[in-house]
């Protein structure tokens, strides 16, 4: 059992990582974040890529969801809109990173005011549905402005630069991804214990008793919208770097409910679960190929039920978490920590 | 001016298919509180019911739609029973993230058991297309309209009538109230989501019946949440209502502004443009009930 953990100073009890243990596997994992691109193969740095995108994206998703309790199902809308917005950017103007990026969340920020305006009035459902709209007609935006978005053919989006650097493949890309993601959970963990995020959590917890505490409602869900489009806008940017082409399909309805997926299975309202949830939801597709693929031998028809079962394990994912571990995969961690810690004492 | 009554026409008909999946809707929201993103996918898996009682079974027409009918209305009830009732009470997000994650479990499922091949029905209607003043109704279309407006019509007897339908109108009115009266709530939930599937699944079979199925067809179910949201979400008047509306408002946008825009489809958008403009004007809709909230 671990013991003597006293803290002498506030500025110690206030550390983001608080004991030595946590600050050794901290250290290890970063290690292990640099030293992966070194060593393995094309396949686990593309995977790599993907997952450090979906950790950017469901952060902002799980702000405005988790913690605040907007449910969102425009979140692709607002990667398109960050994609896009990098995609035009570097393609016309040949802007580095330095630009694109900050304008991606700031135009996919604007856009989550918009869509976050109507918070003003209605909740709930209702603001789903409001969302719900707005992925719709962010969808026939991206088709019908084709003088901004290329139509139906996309944009083509050159290698993303910064000065002299050039990040053209995955693996140079994975520094860039790898680099954006740690900034935004750190942010985010952050934000979760400073008055902005504790805001959030109150409005979503009770917004009547939390206006009444001097919580700004409107202000304070204007803010969350923002801030998870922020986020959406710059993993969306990542996005268009990464697939090199920009087209109206990538952002699809299904996608935000993929997104929402994510931290329900990651744990709403936790960042830890965000990232949890974007690994696993990421790596789950690939073991259904995999047992595909060792099932091919034996059943031919296995490839062909490949993406029916993907549809069904990931519907059956979110309903199993929901209804047996409501708090997911980061409330797993939690009681696998316990147990450790308490060993030999457990219960 | 034909034009105008043609477009106005059809989107009669197309709304009163729009009518019976948002009738489907609202009977599951006004029972239980729950709004229901898998309804495209039972109507979806209605279509396939009958689909497969038609050209499988060979049975006739009528009794391919109980097949449907009550196919949707068995799943609904085992969702309702293993998925939904364990959740009573639960914040809005988990019971809407529930029927979304149905959804995607129902669209895989029809893909495995049917395919993901397009399939069309039978010819069921009479070939002759309908004339209606200066206006040529497809025939598929105008017996589609009739069956809609049939069950409609049943519906609403049924909410009015029926000794089950008076309890389900009081559950949803005042549970409480309705419980210490005698009135079995948890089986009011199970015919709520029955009936509900039921009205989706028949809107699945017009539909089917007039542009054939795939497991895609659920997308369609998108279409219903402008409809009860102009309508009312707790409102059977108003689904009916918004269901016609919302066909001829995009059927007018589809004809009249189609080609001002370029690539076209403004028919997709308007809906949602509707409906946000109404949730920022007049969230509970035409004739829905509007909540007010008091600390």
């Amino acid at each position: 059992m671990r013991i003597g953990d006293f803290k002498e100073t506030y500025a110690a009890d206030e550390a983001l990582l608080r004991t030595p243990p946590v600050r050794f596997w901290m250290a290890v994992f970063g290690v292990a974040l640099v030293v992966f691109p070194w060593v393995a193969g094309d396949y686990p740095v593309y995977l790599a890529d993907l997952v450090g995108i979906t950790v950017i994206s469901a952060l902002g998703l799980n702000l405005l969801t988790g913690f605040t309790g907007q449910i969102s199902l425009g979140h692709a809308a607002f990667m398109g809109v960050g994609a896009y917005t990098a995609a035009a950017l570097s393609s016309r103007w040949g802007l580095g990173l330095w630009a694109t990026l900050p304008a991606a969340g700031g135009v996919a920020a604007a856009f989550g005011l918009v869509v976050g305006a109507p918070s003003l009035r209605i909740k709930g459902l209702y603001l789903a549905m409001a969302t719900l709209a707005a992925q719709v007609i962010a969808e026939f935006g991206f088709v019908h402005l084709e003088s901004i978005t290329g139509g139906i053919r996309g944009i083509n989006v050159p290698p993303a630069r910064l000065g002299p650097l050039e990040f053209g493949t995955d693996r140079a890309l994975y520094a860039v991804i790898v680099a954006v993601a740690a900034l935004a959970t750190w942010f985010a963990a952050n934000l979760k214990r400073s008055a902005p995020g504790r805001a959030f959590v109150a409005v979503r917890d009770r917004d009547i008793a939390a206006e009444i505490m001097g919580v700004p409602l409107f202000g304070t869900k204007l803010r969350a919208f923002a801030l998870g489009a922020f986020y959406a806008g710059v993993a969306g940017a990542l996005w268009a770097y990464f697939m090199k082409v920009v087209t109206p399909e990538h952002f699809p309805l299904s996608l935000s409910i993929h997104y929402l997926a994510v931290i329900i299975v990651g744990g709403l309202g936790t960042v830890i679960g965000s990232v949890f949830g974007a690994v696993f939801m990421t790596l789950v597709p690939e073991i259904l190929r995999g047992l595909a693929s060792l099932a091919r031998p034996h059943y031919p028809e296995a490839m062909v039920l490949l993406s029916p079962m993907t549809d069904v394990v990931f519907g059956g994912l979110i309903v199993g978490f929901l209804l047996f571990e409501p708090h997911g995969l980061a409330e797993i961690w939690q009681r696998t920590k316990r147990f450790f810690r308490l060993w030999p004492f457990v219960h | 001016m034909d034009f105008l009554i043609q477009l106005l026409v059809s989107g009669v008909a197309v709304g009163g298919v729009y009518a019976l999946v948002g009738l489907g809707f609202v009977a599951i929201f006004k029972a239980t509180g729950i709004l229901n993103f898998a309804t495209g996918e039972f109507m979806m898996i209605g279509a396939y019911f009958g689909y497969t009682a038609l050209v499988g079974l060979h049975l006739p027409f009528w009794a391919a739609l109980l097949v449907a009918l009550a196919g949707a209305a068995a799943v609904a009830l085992v969702v309702e029973r293993a998925l939904l009732r364990p959740l009573f009470g639960q914040p809005t997000i988990t019971v809407v993230m529930v029927t979304l994650g149905l959804s995607s479990i129902l669209k895989g499922l029809a893909q495995i058991i049917w395919t993901a091949e397009f399939r069309s029905f039978p010819r069921i209607f009479p070939r002759k297309p309908v004339f209606l003043g200066p206006a040529v109704v497809p025939s598929r279309l105008f017996y589609g309209f009739l069956i809609a407006l049939a069950a409609v019509a049943v519906l609403a007897a049924f909410f009015r009538y029926a000794r089950a339908g008076v309890a389900m109108r009081a559950t949803a009115s005042d549970q409480g109230a309705a419980y210490s009266l005698g009135v079995d709530i948890r089986r009011m939930f199970g015919l709520a989501w029955g009936i509900g599937a039921a009205a989706a699944a028949l809107g699945g079979v017009v539909v089917g019946a007039i542009g054939g199925i795939s497991p895609q067809l659920g997308a369609l179910g998108l279409k219903v949440f402008p409809v009860v949201i102009l309508g009312g979400l707790d409102s059977v008047a108003g689904a009916i209502v918004g269901g016609i509306l919302i066909g001829v408002l995009e059927n007018l946008a589809g004809g009249y502004l189609d080609p001002y825009v370029p690539g076209g489809s403004v028919k997709e958008v308007v809906p949602f443009l509707v409906l946000l403009l109404i949730l920022l004007v007049r969230p509970y809709g035409l004739f829905g009930t509007r909540e007010i909230e008091r600390v």
